[in-house]
C-alpha cells in the first residue's frame, strides 16, 4: 500500500486505518486504510459490490468494524452510534434515496438541522421563546440552503411528489443543512440524466469551494470523478487497490483489470 | 374566487410557519372557536352533552394522543384503553386520596402517571416495529386491565368493582358527580382538548415533532441526520400516553362518573381510536377531531334516522353501524391514508383556484 501519501496531521480531516468489515463469513471490507483530507474531495470507486458502501456506513457509525481504527481530526474515534456521530458534522446521502416522505423539502432540511435544536418541552410545546427564535434562525439557514440548490418553488411540496431528480438534489440539501464538515455521498449522480449531472456536479463544487467542506464521493461515471475529485482510492473486493490522482488511477493496471475483470 | 390568498404575502419566516395559511383559515378557525366556547354552553342540554359534545371532545384527545404515536411517529399502538384506564384509575386514587387536591391537577397529574407507564409499554419499541409492536402493545392492554380489575386497591375494594367518582368542583362550579351541570362538563372538557390540540400543534411543528416524523418515514435517514430513536420514540410513547390519560380520566370523571376497567377500557375502545385517526386522518391535528365527531356522530345519526324514522330494529341498525364503519376503514386504508382531513385539504386546494382549473 501506498503509505507515502500517509499524512500531515495538521490537515488529515480523517484517517482510516486497517479497517476490516465482515458479514458473516463475507469479508466487506479488508485492511482498507485511507484518508480525507480537510476540503478535499475524496472520490471512492470500485465495481459494485466492491464495499464502497459499506465503507460509508463504517464512516457513520451505522456499521462497526470488526477490527481498525476511525480517526476524525486528530482523535482516535470510540465506538459512537449513528446519531452521535452526526453532531461531529458527519452528513451524509444515501445511494437509494432516504428520504422523509411525508414530509415537505422544507421540513426535510430543518430536520437535517437536527443536531442544532436545543430547545426542550416545555418550550416547544408552548411555542415560545427558544423553541421559536431556534425555529427562525434555523430556517434563514435552511432558505440559504435551498436558494443555492434552486429548490424554492417546491419547498412547501412534499418530497414523496418529486420527479426522482429533485430528490437527489433535496437529499444534499438536508445533508448539507448540517453544515457538514465531512459530506459523504453515496453515487449523487446515479440515475440522472446530463442537465441533472452538471447541475449536481456544480453544487458539490461549489460547497467545496466555498464552504471547505470534505467530500468523501461515490460515484461510478470516470468523467465526473476525473472532473471533480482531488485524489482517488479504488476499492474492489473490499480491498484498497489503488490510491492516488486521478490521473494515476485511471492508468494503474490493477484498476483497468478490476473494472475489465481480470481474475487476480 | 373566495379562498385565496391573494394580497397576502409573508414577510417573515415566524408568519411563514404560522398554523394558519390563509387568512380565511383563521377566520374560521376563531369563528368555530367562538361558537364553542360563547355558544354552545348556553345551548347545551342534558341530551347534546352526553350523547354528543362530552364524548366527542374526550375522544378527540384521545385520538390527539393516538395520532401522535401513530401517524407522527409511526408506532403502532392497540393499548390505547389500558392507556386510558391508567388515566382512569390514577384519577380516581388521587381524587379520593387527597380530597383537596384540584380535579384540573388530578387530572392532569393522571396524565403525567399514564405517561411514565407509556414509556414503560413503550420499551419493546426500541426492539420491535409494526405488527409485532401492535401485538406487543395489545399485551399491555389486556394486562392493564386485568390489573384494574384483579387489585382491590385501585378501586378502593368497592363491593361492585366500580369506581365512582366523588364530586369536585373548579372555581366553585361543580365538574363531576352525578349533580353536575351538562354546560360544566361540556367547557371543562373542551379547555383540555383545546389546550391540547395547541400544545400537540406546537409540538409537532417544531423539533421533537421532526424528530417523530422522521423516526416513521425512514429511521435510518433519521438516526444519521441525530434523532436518538430511543428518544424518539419513547417521547412519543409519553406524550401520547398523558394525552390518553387525560382522556380517560375526563372520561371517567367527568363523562361517565362510574367505570368498571373490562367495560369501559377494553380493547373496543382501543380499536375505536384507532379507526378515528384513520378516518379522521393519520398525522393529522384536525384529523383528530374530525375522525372523533365522525365515530361518535354517525351511530347517533345512524340510529336516528334507522331506528328513530323508518322504524327498524336496533340490532339491526347496529349491525349496520358494523360493516359501514369497517367498509370506510378500508377504504380510508386504501384511498386515502391521510384521511378526511386531507379530503377537505385538496377540497380547499380546488377552492382556491376555482374557477380557474389551473
Ligand atoms: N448489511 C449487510 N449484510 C450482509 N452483507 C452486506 C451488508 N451490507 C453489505 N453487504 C455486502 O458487502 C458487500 C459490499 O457491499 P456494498 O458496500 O454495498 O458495495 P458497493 O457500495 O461498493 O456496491 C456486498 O457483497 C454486500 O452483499
Ligand atoms: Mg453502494
Amino acid at each position: 500500500m501506498n503509505e507515502t501519501e500517509v499524512t500531515d496531521k495538521v490537515d488529515t480531516l480523517m484517517d482510516i486505518k486497517k479497517v476490516t468489515l465482515r458479514f458473516g463469513g463475507v469479508k466487506a471490507l479488508s485492511d482498507v486504510s485511507f484518508n480525507i483530507k480537510e476540503s478535499e474531495i475524496r472520490a471512492i470507486i470500485g465495481p459494485n459490490g466492491a464495499g464502497k458502501s459499506s465503507m460509508l456506513n463504517v464512516i457513520n457509525g451505522f456499521y462497526t468494524p470488526q477490527e481498525g481504527e476511525i480517526w476524525f481530526q486528530g482523535k482516535r474515534r470510540p465506538k459512537l452510534k449513528p446519531h452521535q456521530i452526526a453532531y461531529q458534522r458527519i452528513a451524509r446521502t444515501f445511494q437509494n434515496i432516504a428520504l422523509f416522505e411525508g414530509m415537505t423539502v422544507l421540513d426535510n432540511m430543518m430536520t437535517g438541522r437536527m443536531i442544532y435544536m436545543k430547545s426542550g418541552l416545555l418550550p416547544q410545546l408552548l411555542w415560545w421563546g427558544k423553541a421559536e427564535r431556534e425555529e427562525t434562525e434555523n430556517r434563514m439557514i435552511v432558505e440559504r440552503i435551498i436558494d443555492f440548490l434552486e429548490i424554492q418553488h417546491i419547498r412547501k411540496t412534499p418530497v414523496g411528489m418529486l420527479p426522482y431528480g429533485l430528490q437527489k438534489r433535496v437529499e444534499l440539501g438536508r445533508a448539507l443543512a448540517a453544515e457538514p464538515k465531512l459530506l459523504l455521498l453515496d453515487e449523487p449522480m446515479a440515475g440522472m440524466n446530463n442537465e441533472e449531472k452538471e447541475d449536481m456536479c456544480r453544487f458539490i463544487l461549489d460547497v467545496n469551494e466555498e464552504l471547505g467542506t470534505s467530500i468523501a464521493l461515490i460515484e461510478h461515471d470516470m468523467g465526473v470523478v476525473m472532473d471533480l475529485a482531488d485524489r482517488v482510492v479504488v476499492i474492489d473486493h473490499g480491498e484498497k487497490i489503488a490510491d492516488g490522482l486521478p490521473d494515476q488511477v485511471r492508468n494503474d493496471q490493477n484498476v483497468i483489470d478490476a473494472y475489465l475483470g481480470v481474475a487476480h | 374566487m373566495f379562498y385565496r390568498e391573494v394580497g397576502e404575502f409573508k414577510t417573515s419566516y415566524p408568519q411563514d410557519s404560522e398554523s394558519f395559511a390563509i387568512g380565511l383559515d383563521k377566520y374560521g378557525y376563531y369563528f368555530i372557536l367562538i361558537i364553542a366556547f360563547g355558544i354552545i354552553p348556553f345551548l347545551v342540554n342534558d341530551y347534546w352533552a352526553n350523547a354528543v359534545f362530552v364524548p366527542f371532545l374526550v375522544w378527540a384527545v384521545a385520538s390527539l394522543g393516538l395520532n401522535i404515536l401513530t401517524g407522527h411517529c409511526g408506532q403502532i399502538s392497540l393499548g390505547t384503553g389500558g392507556f386510558m384506564a391508567v388515566g382512569a384509575y390514577s384519577c380516581y386514587k388521587l381524587m379520593t386520596s387527597f380530597p383537596d387536591l384540584n380535579i384540573i391537577f388530578c387530572i392532569i397529574i393522571s396524565g403525567v402517571i399514564t405517561a411514565a407507564v407509556g414509556i414503560l409499554f413503550g420499551i419493546p419499541s426500541l426492539r420491535i416495529k409494526g405488527f409485532y409492536l401492535a401485538v406487543a402493545t395489545l399485551a399491555s392492554q389486556f394486562f392493564l386491565v386485568w390489573l384494574f380489575n384483579r387489585v382491590p386497591w385501585f378501586y378502593n375494594y368497592s363491593a361492585s368493582g366500580q369506581i365512582s367518582t366523588p364530586e369536585r368542583s373548579v372555581f366553585g362550579v361543580l365538574v363531576t358527580g352525578p349533580n353536575v351541570q351538562p354546560w360544566a362538563q361540556y367547557l371543562i372538557c373542551l379547555l383540555f382538548a383545546f389546550g391540547l390540540a395547541w400544545g400537540a400543534r406546537n409540538l409537532t411543528r417544531g423539533s421533537l415533532g421532526r424528530s417523530w416524523m422522521a423516526t416513521r418515514d425512514m429511521d435510518i435517514a433519521a438516526e444519521i441526520i441525530g434523532v436518538n430513536l430511543l428518544k424518539a420514540k419513547l417521547s412519543a410513547f409519553a406524550i401520547s400516553s398523558f394525552y390518553i390519560g387525560i382522556a380517560g380520566a375526563l372520561f371517567f370523571s367527568v363523562y361517565l362518573g362510574a367505570v368498571e376497567a373490562t367495560e369501559a377500557f377494553g380493547i373496543n375502545q382501543s380499536f375505536l381510536v384507532l379507526f378515528m385517526i384513520i378516518i379522521g386522518g393519520l398525522g393529522s391535528i384536525l384529523g383528530s377531531f374530525i375522525g372523533a365527531a365522525f365515530m361518535v356522530l354517525f351511530p347517533v345519526l345512524l340510529k336516528n334516522i334507522l331506528v328513530g324514522w323508518w322504524q327498524w330494529d336496533a340490532a339491526i341498525a347496529t349491525h349496520l353501524e358494523f360493516i359501514s364503519v369497517g367498509i370506510l376503514i378500508i377504504v380510508f386504508l386504501i384511498f386515502e391514508p391521510h384521511g378526511l382531513a386531507q379530503l377537505w385539504r385538496l377540497l380547499k386546494q380546488k377552492l382556491r383556484l376555482w374557477p380557474y382549473p389551473h
